[in-house]
């Protein structure tokens, strides 16, 4: 069996002033997998993240959808988005008590669709795990974060991109 | 930061990013295949993960996992999943396998099933061998997301082996793809 090492920090965000979005674009297609870290709060308080996604471009489309499973201290359930303009993962807060991972395993193949696995945690409010679908055959190259109801990220907030080369 | 960061997660754990090795990758060929297996696994890691990619022949199949070719009672799983609509959870005991989902998506061009899934203390002699995984599939108006937890609770053994297989006639199709990685310790 082949051995290396991975898990290959690729970029960090740390926002010094509130800020609408956060991009990561020029991504290397020498990775298997992307993972990206998420400790960030918006000015209005708990919401998801939207992940848009794209070749060269970001795909503003309704391509998107998302199941997610979450807890919230009395009760669990589930919901979904269809035909969306963005996937939803991670969680934020008002403050930054909240964090999450996104990851998009294979992002760079040009057979299927993209599936991406996410998990957010906010302490004041809930657990959270989602599994989102960007319906493209397309390498992924370019990713864009922002706020589920379009509010900034506040300053201090950070987002973390790694990349997973498999043997 | 990472590690405090990794800490408060449930999956996905990564102590540094020196620490993190690949192992071996399987992808499945034209034809599918029922069974996917990671052999001779070394010993020199203090945890493994793995994380796959596949399609399913078709929807709604049920994924398994053996280790060290032991097929006897001695697995058992819980989970909690969401469907779109509503939580709902299972467990099951004194299985012949641990679960890895009970419900795929279809093919992987369409509706690839996502995971990630970490072992914990895998060459532990003195220890029964737990594993968590978050799984899901979704196709634009359908698919489940899982949180799973399983237990394999033979004679404390290393693990050597992995296999992931399908149930009730499941394979994985064309193009599903499956990574083992090794996690060091300090």
């Amino acid at each position: 069996m082949a051995a290396g090492s991975t898990y290959t920090p690729i970029a960090t965000t740390t926002l010094g002033s509130n800020q609408a979005s956060v991009t990561f674009s020029g991504i290397s297609g020498s990775y298997t997998d992307l993972i990206i870290w998420t400790n960030a709060a918006n000015t209005a308080g708990n919401a998801a993240i939207k992940v848009q996604v794209g070749n060269s471009s970001i795909d503003t489309g309704s391509n998107y959808s998302t199941t997610y499973l979450y807890g919230n201290g009395s009760t669990a359930t589930s919901g979904r988005t269809t035909s969306a303009t963005s996937m939803i993962a991670a969680r934020t807060a008002s403050t930054l008590t909240a964090n999450g991972y996104i990851t998009l395993q294979n992002y760079s193949n040009t057979t299927t669709y993209k599936t991406m696995l996410s998990r957010g945690n906010a302490a004041n409010e809930m657990a959270v795990a989602y599994v989102g679908l960007w319906r493209s055959t397309s390498a992924i190259n370019i990713i864009t974060l922002t706020d589920e109801n379009a509010n900034n990220f506040i300053s201090g907030s950070t987002f973390t991109l790694y990349g997973i080369a498999a043997a | 930061m990472l590690n405090i960061i990794a800490g408060s997660l449930s999956v996905g754990v990564t102590p540094s990013t020196s620490s993190y090795e690949s192992i071996a990758t399987v992808t499945v060929g034209a034809g599918g295949t029922g069974t996917v297996s990671f052999t001779s696994i070394p010993s020199t890691y203090t945890h493994l993960q793995i994380r796959g990619l596949f399609g399913a022949n078709s929807s709604g199949q049920a994924y398994s996992i053996n280790f060290n070719s032991d097929t006897g009672s001695s697995y058992s799983y819980h989970y909690l999943a969401g469907q779109g609509s509503s939580a709902f959870t299972g467990a099951s005991t004194s299985r012949t396998f641990t679960l890895l989902t009970d419900t795929s998506g279809s093919g992987v061009t369409t509706s690839p099933t996502a995971f990630v899934m970490d072992l914990l203390d895998y060459r532990s002699t003195s220890k029964n061998k737990t594993m968590r995984t978050l799984i899901g599939n979704d196709a634009n108006g359908s698919g489940q997301i899982y949180l799973v937890s399983g237990l394999w609770f033979a004679t404390p053994a290393a693990i050597t082996s992995i296999s992931l297989g399908g149930l009730s006639g499941a394979t994985f199709t064309q193009y599903s793809s499956f990574a083992l990685y090794g996690i060091k310790g300090a």
